[in-house]
């Protein structure tokens, strides 16, 4: 039906390489509103892309449905959509089945259905597995077997909305003016190979967990053979893709906090350990030892989030920009400050995170609104 | 009997040059050069030359050229001068041919058909003269995951023996008797200055080397020579030799001519006598064995360091290094066809193994597969000549590298392949003291420091150049390599692409 390629490596290269927009708002008060301001600001980078993938993250925006996994799956044809919605029937019960509202936009040329389904796990099914663990399985399933079906999204009172155009045209094409969430991501894309592929747009997501970002990850080869030791199989050949099932055995499997996981995906120096004091130095050295593979070597800024919480994170000697904001209770990251200063010109304090350093934003340690506006500073 | 071998090499003696030093003279041991008093001569006995060229070196007046002998039988490509030259020597002598250094065949150097990348563009090359580049490694077993108590954000792991490598290059095995004292000290006191470990090979450690145990490895293998408690407590690291690249499946021959008071003290043998080693370990006929060793020298030691075992690589390293494994083992040591040795059957160092390249690769996919590569680190040797071959070992999964040849070249060894005589002209390979004082150990040292700290320089380069800037994120990454001039199933066990792809 649709003349849409579903490979997002066309040309087989080692990984797709692209370069970025990134911006995230997120308001640690746990408060909705709506996208409107995240779509003006990373339309504001519109040149950091080239009108070949733009997508959100969009955190809160199904409270009717909190409790289910969330899955959006994209279709090239009714064949795929038929076998997915027949596999999907036999592992899960199906809460509630829906076309993603759409409207019809100028810039948005020959997209593939959209749907999302509202699903609660069949526990007789998960044969000791832990819920998780089985809905990642059957979202690897789906997007290794199924020809023509692609598992976008799957996590609980969340979404990805994305797609090829920029980022402001996906937005309109989604409707994203009709949601409203405590946090959001947003990506504009530049790759450097012409991909048809919705499914490569960013943000890249697992269960709850979503990834954008802006770099090329130099060490991707070993940090995907060493996730493939896992399970994790990855099948977008994308270092974003990396980033994502990383975050997701760290946090999710290894119970491992953010702060240590920074320590992992950037660590300190050898030089930095050698002086630290023995508690840290104890901790940083085991990190590298034994997670050396997934150190996250080369340029990059990720924004991760998961429910609740919103974190930016740049390499380690800090090749691609991150730039901080804060306003009351609201956490801006994005890769130019004008971005933030579009839609917040009375920022409180801005500043630009030190390489490898992870700036966190929490439901659980929402930011205390303040009085002064200070520019600069060191961390929250 | 009149012997049928030609001379190998042709001395040519400039006379307008040559002014009867007799520098030659004593600096041959293959009895080469001698001095006709009475009409005032250096002459040669050409058909002992070696080509080892210490005369050349020595020469204070460069009246010396030794050449190949053209020896311009009829073209053969099956029966080339080399074949006939063995059977020459068999017929005349009935026994096995012995020869010393790795495997100098033409069998394919697959580092030569490997390429690394470098950044372009989309990521940025990074300077090493101007930014941190980090080469610091850590051999020992690592767990699947750490644990962190979360409320103290306190470490609940315990990891097993780490040893730490400040380059990831170290010295491989080479017995004290095979080669002098002062080559073990100059190892010793290199790796101390470098930062990195050295091999004892299966010879024991002198005393005098005690005090180096920490950049030490130290081997027990299969005739157990020199191994002692305070042997083993003093190491960083016990190594259990199973098997070598030069000679796979065959053991050990130290000659009693070279088991001196020293080395006999050293070795625990008497003096004079001949030191062999059996080809297996008689108590490791199969891997629930060698899981014993392995435990039992991990009960000798307290746990308190790795413990490494070192094979051969031959056709099914992979699903051997996988028990080695799982019995236990911290460090897989995998010894390539072309590494090499002090004596070995000419027959089984010119036939038996598999390039090293090519058994890394297989052993490093086996261990990913079946999920247990963490469970050890893998170091390789057999041929390594430079940091280029370092850094496409590690891109293939090595954690790091032995270098015994080009260690040696360092001290002045020129590959002349007559370990096995005890001759050694350049003092290394020899336990005559008359030789043995051509090494100077502060000489030694300096050699091996600066050709350590030269290849990591170059590491440096080749990281920064592919825009990474720590190892361990070139280590496995395959990626960063490109096959040229590979088959399909070449590249395929390789796990390279082809170039251009």
């Amino acid at each position: 039906m649709r003349e849409l390629n579903n490979i997002n490596n066309f040309y087989h290269d080692d990984k797709v390489i692209d370069a970025c927009s990134l911006f995230g708002m997120m308001d640690t008060s746990g408060k909705q509103f709506s996208g409107e301001g995240v779509v003006r600001a990373i339309a504001n980078m519109h040149i950091r892309g080239n009108g070949l993938g733009g997508g959100f993250a969009v955190y809160g925006l199904y409270p009717e449905y909190a409790e289910f996994y969330a899955f959006h799956i994209m279709y090239l044809s009714h064949e795929g959509q038929a076998q997915v919605e027949a596999f999907l029937k036999q592992r899960f019960y199906v809460i509630h089945v829906e076309e993603v509202p759409t409207k019809p936009t100028p810039a948005i040329s020959n997209p593939p259905l959209v749907w999302r389904y509202f699903l609660e796990v069949k526990t007789e099914e998960t044969k000791g597995q832990s819920l998780d663990d089985y809905v990642v399985e059957k979202v690897i399933e789906i997007n290794t077997k199924v020809k023509d079906a692609f598992v976008f999204s799957s996590g609980k009172n969340m979404a990805v909305f994305k797609g090829v155009g920029y980022p402001e045209e996906i937005a309109e094409y989604f409707c994203l003016d009709e949601y409203t969430g405590y946090l959001w991501t947003a990506h504009g894309r530049f790759p450097t190979n012409t991909p048809g592929w919705w499914g490569g747009a960013h943000p890249f997501d697992i269960l709850d967990w979503t990834v954008v970002h802006n770099g090329e990850i130099s060490s991707y080869g070993i940090n995907r053979r060493y996730l493939e030791q896992f399970g994790y199989q990855c099948t977008m050949q994308t270092d974003t893709e990396v980033v994502a099932y990383a975050v997701d055995l760290l946090m999710r499997k290894h119970g491992l906090p953010i702060e240590i996981v920074a320590d992992i995906m950037a660590p300190p120096l050898w030089e930095q350990i050698e002086r630290m004091p023995s508690k840290e130095q104890n901790i940083c050295r085991t990190l590298r030892q034994v997670y050396g593979s997934l150190l996250l070597n080369g340029p990059f800024t990720v924004i991760i989030a998961h429910q609740g919480e919103m974190i930016g994170l740049t390499d380690r000697i800090r090749l691609r920009p991150l730039t901080v904001g804060i306003k009351g209770s609201v956490l801006y990251l994005s890769s130019e400050e004008s971005a933030i200063r579009l839609i917040c010109p009375d920022l409180d304090r801005t500043w630009i995170p030190v390489g490898g350093e992870p700036v966190v934003g929490s439901l659980e340690k929402p930011l205390i609104p303040q009085e002064v506006a200070i520019a600069g500073g060191d961390g929250i | 009997m009149k012997t049928y071998l030609p001379s190998r090499f042709i001395i040519e003696r400039d006379p307008s040059r040559c002014i009867q030093c007799k520098v030659c003279v004593n600096q041959c041991t293959f009895d080469v050069h001698y001095y006709d008093a009475e009409d005032d001569e250096v002459r040669s006995h050409e058909e002992n030359c070696v080509g080892c060229h210490r005369c050349v070196i020595f020469c204070p007046t460069n009246a010396l050229t030794v050449r190949r002998n053209p020896l311009d039988y009829r073209e053969n490509y099956n029966w080339r001068p080399e074949v006939i030259e063995d059977i020459i020597k068999q017929s005349e002598t009935g026994g096995v041919l012995l020869t010393g250094m790795g495997n100098d065949k033409g069998y394919p150097i697959y580092w030569d058909h490997l390429l690394l990348n470098a950044s372009q563009v989309t990521n940025p090359s990074i300077d090493p003269l101007r930014e941190p580049m980090e080469l610091t490694t850590y051999l020992g077993q690592k767990p699947d995951r750490v644990e962190i108590e979360p409320s103290s954000l306190s470490l609940k792991t315990q990891l097993a023996p780490q040893v730490k490598l400040d380059t990831p290059i170290m010295f491989a095995a080479m017995s004290y008797g095979a080669v002098s004292i002062n080559v073990h000290k100059s190892l010793a006191r290199a790796a101390a200055g470098a930062g990195t470990l050295w091999n004892t090979g299966e010879g024991g450690l002198h005393p005098e080397l005690y005090k180096y145990g920490n950049n030490t490895v130290a081997q027990v293998a299969s005739g157990r020579f020199g191994v002692h408690p305070e042997y083993l407590d003093v190491a960083r690291v016990i190594e259990i030799k199973i098997g070598q690249g030069a000679k796979p499946g065959i053991g050990g021959h130290l000659p009693g001519e070279k088991v001196s008071a020293e080395v006999s003290a050293t070795r625990m043998i008497p003096e004079g006598t001949d030191a062999l080693s059996p080809a297996p370990q008689h108590d490791i006929y199969s891997i629930e064995d060698l899981a014993q060793l392995v435990y039992a020298l991990k009960e000798a030691t307290n746990y308190t360091k790795p413990i490494a075992v070192k094979i051969a690589a031959v056709h099914n390293s992979a699903a051997i290094a996988s028990g080695m494994v799982r019995a236990g083992a911290d460090i897989i040591v995998l010894d390539g066809l072309r590494g090499g040795t002090g004596a070995t059957p000419k027959i089984i160092r010119d036939n038996v193994g598999i390039p090293i390249e090519l058994a890394l690769a297989s052993v490093d996919t086996r261990l990913r597969q079946e999920g247990i590569r963490n469970q050890a680190s893998i170091v390789i040797s057999g041929g390594i000549r430079n940091s280029g071959d370092v850094a496409k070992a590690i891109a293939l999964g090595a954690d790091a590298v032995y270098i015994g040849t080009a260690a040696l070249v360092a001290l002045g060894c020129t590959l002349c392949q007559q370990c096995h005589t005890g001759k050694c002209a350049w003092g290394i390979c020899t336990s005559n003291p008359a030789l043995t004082k051509r090494v100077n150990p502060d000489i030694g040292a300096r050699r091996l420091t600066n050709l350590l700290r030269g290849w990591s320089l170059e590491l440096k380069d080749i990281l920064g150049g592919m825009g990474i800037n720590a190892i361990e994120s070139l280590r496995g990454n395959r990626l960063q390599l490109r096959g040229i001039g590979l088959t399909d199933t070449e590249l395929e066990i390789l796990g390279v692409k082809m170039a251009g792809s």
